[in-house]
């Protein structure tokens, strides 16, 4: 019998795609979905080992007041389980020891980036080595955009996927490495997963295409393992055709192309190699 | 002592607010600066040691790939001004917050007995060669708003470069010495009572004011009071809560009132516009529809409900927050929103929420006369309303999917901001209908969300009055989105876990609305004001009974229920308290402490306000007509109407708005080949399973109110349907909200026409009647804003009457929805409805600043035929693009379809069903009610015009696949030849900041 996906769709404290997060999920057939409200997991009720699939919606986590996610990233790496010694941040890193999947999507990529969970180029998953920041037309917005994904990469996420068309909806997105250095490592590796590009699939430099003026074009990156992935747009926002903003003009398959990226997470955890 | 940290962005990264601050400091203010950096500043309070310090700008303060900070010593160096922006002590300062309750966390058990808290501000570092003036200019006429934040600016030759600048804490220096005062009405006369009302803010005439006297006098209530420690003087706290209660804004005095009007030829006695013509006209179509009745819940409560299918259904509620937002265009506006979305939330036992809507109403941007005093400069209030709205919608997860911004020179004295919201309710739970409300006596009422301090005290007093040199500060408010959205998340849980019995929102009022509102379902309550979390100590009784703070809803829960609820508010970090209980007592009983504070009947406090009597004079203005000829080429004509405020793309503020979270959009706001066409109304799907859709639209006009707002009215219930059934809605299954924002009707000395505007409120009162029972789509809720006047010295403005339409409806499949731009070459172009001439108070008469006579005006039973005979052929997928035909009128509706498909179109003039003046320029912009632009595959031509036979259409020309956009006029010959490229440029343009 196939291994059971187990998704746990996180929220709370200003998340606000969880519900078609587990939509998403939900469509691509996991065994078990449960929204899950960050309190319940501090205060023991719920545990992340029971899951393998950990989603981390879009959304503005304490307002952003930080800067994006970083009063989110705080309260994983400092808040305590209710009536235990353990902390959060151990549960996490537990769970990213098991080798099992997690997805970080807008506020829950620029989760994933502030934590250190992505890139992790030295397997430190708690040291920021790059940023999600203002976008440099210092405004929030919200557009399609298409993105090219590198095959050469290890993310688990985008297996089989050449192009496709999501929303970008966010103020803080444009992708910063600390360094050269980094962002070399980062490229050499293949954990540049998904990369904005122009409707002909050239490499989008330029705004509109590449809507923040992210580097070299990074809208989505993974870990070494593939099996964390992060990205800006929205793949849960385009689940049916409707979705698109050309539906009526176009023809479409019924299925949105966001919902790729959760069948493949859910084939890999169902697969021999998780 | 405090400690200062700062924190600004690393060598070579790029400043994004900087550059956007330099940009506003040219386009808006004329002034050349070469650059603008800007730093965070974090002003702590709490005695943190330097390693606490570091560790919380190490951490959760700044971001180390990108930022560098500073701790007690300046990161500002080359610059030529420098200009530090922080709140006023007492102002919402949300990012504080955050960053307090991130350091505590980080401090965890070591912050032991320190109170720690967080203040912020911002500098901006400007290098250019500017004037003091200037720079004074740029902070307190762009960055800072005096009412609620204080600036400094400091030339960089004063600026110690060592020391920077001192940690200054804005902390409220309030003591708790709480004091209630007595007053005796008895003996005070007409003047003296006038002077009460005005110098407490009651905004209380004098007809109401000796009602409140008399009640003071009456035996038997002064012998109830005795029994509790009062007597024959009213309280402050009382006094302060029957200002609230009776104020316009709660109460809806004039729409209350006995209105005696006349036209001239007929006379008419009116006993309450209300209940005569907006819920009489909404008991008349739930009657007529019978069993297809859809009407759940009407006028009872914070916001309307009808049935969306079986098991679910849907909740809308428009609001305005106009007043505020002349005062502090963000603040106003982020409080707006944020303000409304909890109207639907505490409608029924609450509603999860589905989309926002925004109308905003302004003075030109580029506004180039002298401003009057305390008027904020309209692209001043323009971009501060946007961001406010921005900021209160996508934070709270809300989609925005429609909108509109209106312009015309009235709104100069008073912005309008019309926020809107719809949530969805299943239609039982455990076991109950949820659109009602029940408390029982004895139910604990229970205060959660925000805590209250000074802020918005006035609130609902001051927005019944006109804007003048006194003008509350404290009526200001901040909302704080995530504070709601916790609260919001933490609501729905105990909702689903049947943890209360009953919820309505803290707005307008405070908790002397919120709770003396409730206590109408039991007969009574008793609460005690000394329970209530304030922000800061210093508050007195009355205020926190009328404080307006935000984020707050207040609950009625069953007492075995009690401990529950309290737990899981804890659990999920929301602040709940209990305040007091519902009773059957029959009185509103306030205490502080053990002392009663507050002792009114409750049949005074809500029914006891004395009708007003006023009358309304009609009399038909008579503009002059314009003269100007018809333009030999109408290629300029056409750049110049698409150029105008009201017709060109408001796409840069649609995309600042989140329109698609929650991951049911179906129709966007920005539509067609290159997404940027605009769409006639939102479908958004709120069961991600279903593919049933809520369609929302809206119509407003209010430049016709210049001609007859009665007309204004009627097109502006068409416009709203029309939008709708553009996009696919079915029109029996469409509910209203009507939202007047009016000037000051009552005759007075200030308002000597006051008898004319209040005819024109008659008058648009008798079409919402006429106009919703025709169509059969009834007014579910809505409100009414009737002070939108400024008046400082000698300068009055009022607003035009205007109101805001907005409908609700459904589509049961989404995958039948329509856009509006052009699909195909070839397809063929038909204009449904036949044009009159009919250009008064139309925007091509504005561009040749004239108003005319002939308003539009709507025949209902053709436009009945129309929207049924297009429903069906868009049901029939007949239909490749619909849209309708408004500011602008055909010529307009027939560019944007086009160029929304990036495809040219052909049409001959001869060919559009005409009656009027035989002119090119009247044919292309009369605005016409209860017209479309269709266009459809030549193929389905027959049967389309099957199904719509009996209607005035024709076909009218062709898409063209060559870009080019070209009209044949009536005598022939070509009268308009331009590249789409070209037009779809003059239309985005002009507001694209």
């Amino acid at each position: 019998m196939a291994r059971k996906v187990k998704a746990i769709v996180l929220t709370g404290n200003g998340t606000n795609c969880e519900m078609e997060m587990a939509h998403a999920c939900k469509l691509a057939c996991a065994d078990q979905i449960d929204i899950v409200h960050i309190s319940e997991l501090l205060f023991g009720e719920k545990r992340l080992s029971d899951y393998n699939f950990l989603n981390l919606p879009g959304g503005f986590l304490d307002g952003d007041d930080l800067g994006s996610a970083k009063a989110g990233a705080n309260r994983f790496l400092h808040a305590r389980i209710a009536g235990s010694s353990e902390m959060l941040i151990e549960d996490l890193l537990k769970f990213v020891a098991d080798g099992k999947l997690i997805l970080g999507i807008c506020n829950g990529f620029q989760l994933m980036v502030k934590l250190g969970l992505l890139p992790a180029l030295t397997g430190n998953f708690t040291k920021q080595s790059t940023t999600l920041t203002f976008n440099d037309s210092g405004r929030f917005e919200d557009r399609w955009v298409y993105l090219k994904a590198n095959d050469q990469s290890p993310c688990v996420f985008t297996r089989g996927i050449d192009t496709v068309y999501y929303p970008v909806r966010h103020g803080e997105g444009k992708f910063v490495p600390e360094s050269a250095a980094i962002l070399k490592e980062i490229e050499k590796k293949n954990l540049v997963a998904l990369r904005y590009c122009e409707p002909t699939r050239a490499i989008a430099m330029d705004y509109p295409a590449n809507p923040n003026g992210s580097t070299n074009a990074i809208a989505g990156i993974c870990n070494e393992t593939g099996r964390l992935f992060g990205l800006m747009p929205h793949p849960e926002a385009f689940l049916h055709r409707t979705n698109h903003p050309r539906w009526t003009r176009e023809t479409l398959p019924e299925e949105g192309q966001g919902l790729a990226i959760f069948q493949n997470a859910i084939s890999f955890i169902r697969g021999k190699d998780f | 002592m405090a400690d200062r940290v700062e924190v600004g962005f690393k060598e070579g990264i790029r400043d994004a607010l900087g550059e956007k601050t330099k940009k506003r400091i040219t386009d808006n203010l004329a002034l050349a600066v070469a650059k603008v950096a800007t730093i965070e500043v974090y002003t702590i309070a709490g005695e943190l040691s330097a390693a606490e310090l570091q560790e919380a700008a190490v951490g959760p303060l700044s971001d180390p790939v990108i930022q560098e900070f500073s701790i007690n010593r300046p990161l500002a160096k080359s610059f030529d001004w420098l200009i530090e922006v922080g709140f006023r002590p007492g102002v919402t300062d949300n990012v504080g917050k955050t960053a307090r309750e991130a350091i505590a966390l980080l401090l965890g058990e070591n912050t032991g007995e320190r109170k720690i808290a967080v203040y912020t501000s911002r500098q901006y570092l400007i290098s250019g060669k500017i004037s003091q003036t200037d720079a004074g200019k740029i902070a307190a006429g762009l960055l800072a708003n005096d009412l609620i934040e204080r600036h400094q600016v400091i030339a960089a030759g004063d600026f110690d470069l060592n020391c920077g600048l001192p940690a200054f804490v804005p902390q409220v220096m309030g003591k708790d010495e709480p004091q209630v005062t007595h007053i005796n009405l008895a003996e005070v006369d007409a003047q003296g009572l006038l002077k009460i009302s005005q110098e407490k803010l009651l905004a209380l005439n004098l007809e109401e004011m000796q009602a409140i006297q008399a009640y003071y006098q009456n035996p038997a209530v002064i012998k109830a009071r005795k029994k509790f420690g009062l007597d024959e003087n009213t309280t402050d706290v009382e006094l302060e809560c029957l200002g609230q209660t009776w104020s316009e804004h709660c109460k809806h005095k004039i729409f209350n009132s006995k209105i005696e009007y006349t036209d001239g030829r007929s006379k008419l006695k009116i006993d309450s516009l209300f209940k005569k013509y907006i819920k009489g006209s909404t008991a008349k179509i739930r009657k007529t529809k019978g069993k297809k009745d859809f009407c759940l819940s009407v006028f009872v409560d914070n916001a309307g409900i009808i049935k969306f299918n079986d098991d679910h259904n849907l909740v809308f509620k428009v609001e305005t927050h106009n007043s505020p937002s002349a005062l502090d265009p963000y603040g106003g506006a982020l409080t707006g929103i944020v303000g409304v979305n909890r109207d639907p939330f505490g409608t029924g036992i609450g509603a999860k929420l589905i989309f926002n809507t925004d109308v905003f109403c302004f003075a030109s941007p580029f506004y180039k006369k002298k401003l009057p005093p305390r008027i904020l400069h309209p692209r001043r209030i323009y971009e501060g309303v946007r961001e406010g709205v921005e900021h209160g919608g996508n934070k709270s997860g809300i989609p925005t999917i429609n909108g509109s911004l209106v312009f015309d020179e009235r709104y100069l004295g008073k912005p309008l901001v019309y926020c809107g919201t719809a949530g969805i309710m299943p239609a039982r739970l455990n076991g109950k209908p949820t659109h009602t409300k029940e408390i029982k006596p004895g139910d604990v009422i229970i205060m959660t969300g925000g805590r209250i301090g000074k802020d918005g005290i006035h609130g609902a007093t001051f927005s019944s009055e006109e804007l003048h040199e006194g003008s509350p500060v404290t009526a200001v408010q901040i909302g704080d989105p995530i504070t709601q959205k916790k609260m919001t998340d933490f609501l729905l849980v105990a909702r689903n876990r049947g943890f209360y019995r009953a919820i309505t929102d803290n707005g307008a009022g405070g908790l002397s609305s919120s709770v003396g509102e409730m206590a109408t379902y039991s007969g009574g309550c008793e609460i005690d004001l000394s329970l209530a979390p304030l922000k800061y100590a210093g508050l007195q009784p009355w205020e926190i009974l009328v404080s307006e703070a935000q984020e707050r809803m207040s609950l009625a829960v069953d007492p075995k229920k009690v401990d529950q609820f309290m737990a899981l508010a804890r659990k999920m970090g929301v602040e709940a308290t209990a305040m007091g209980k519902f009773t059957k007592s029959g009185i509103f009983h306030a205490r502080f402490g053990e002392k009663t504070v507050a002792y009114l009947n409750m049949d005074f406090l809500h029914d006891g306000v004395p009708q007003m009597k006023l009358t309304a004079k009609w009399k038909a203005p008579k503009n002059a007509e314009p003269t100007f000829a018809e333009p030999a080429n109408l290629n300029k004509a056409f750049i110049r109407m698409l150029s105008r405020l009201n017709i060109c793309s408001k796409e840069a503020v649609v995309r600042q708005y989140d329109h698609e979270v929650q991951g049911g959009s179906v129709i966007k706001p920005m539509v067609g080949v290159q997404n940027d066409g605009p769409s006639d109304a939102g479908i958004v799907r709120p069961l991600l399973d279903s593919m049933e859709g809520v369609v929302v639209a809206h119509g407003i006009c209010p430049r016709y109110s210049d001609i007859d707002a009665y007309h204004m009215t009627a097109c502006a219930i068409d416009e709203a349907i029309r939008n709708a059934v553009a996009v696919g809605a079915d029109l029996d299954h469409l509910a209203g909200l009507d939202n007047f924002c009016w000037c000051d009707p009552v005759k007075s000395n200030k308002t000597p026409d006051g008898e004319y505007k209040l005819a024109q409120l008659v008058r648009s009162n008798m079409a919402i009647y006429d106009y919703t029972t025709a169509f059969g789509v009834p007014c579910i809720s809505g409100k009414d804003s009737m002070k939108n006047d400024y008046a400082i010295g000698l300068t009055k403005i009022s607003v035009p009457p205007t109101l805001l339409y907005s409908v609700i409806g459904k589509i049961k499949d989404v995958r039948k929805a329509v856009t509006m731009d052009a699909k195909r070459p070839q397809d063929l172009v038909y204009v449904i409805g036949e044009t009159l001439e009919e250009l008064g108070g139309s925007e091509w008469f504005a561009e040749h600043k004239a108003i005319g006579n002939k308003v539009p005006q709507v025949d209902v039973k053709k436009a009945i035929k129309k929207y049924r005979a297009l429903h069906k052929a868009i049901q029939s997928g007949l239909i490749a693009s619909c849209h309708d035909c408004s500011d602008g009128g055909l010529g307009i509706a027939l560019i944007e379809t086009a160029f929304a498909g990036g495809l040219g179109m052909n049409i001959d003039l001869k060919d559009v069903p005409y009656r009027g003046k035989k002119r090119n320029d009247y044919i292309l912009f009369s605005e016409t009610a209860s017209r479309f632009v269709v266009t459809i595959h030549p193929k389905d031509q027959g049967r389309f015009e099957k199904i719509m036979d009996g209607s005035v259409l024709n076909e009218i020309g062709f898409v063209a696949g060559d870009g080019l956009f070209q009209i044949t006029g009536l005598n022939g010959k070509s009268i308009m030849k331009e590249k789409i490229s070209n037009l779809k440029e003059a239309w985005q343009k002009p507001l694209n900041f």
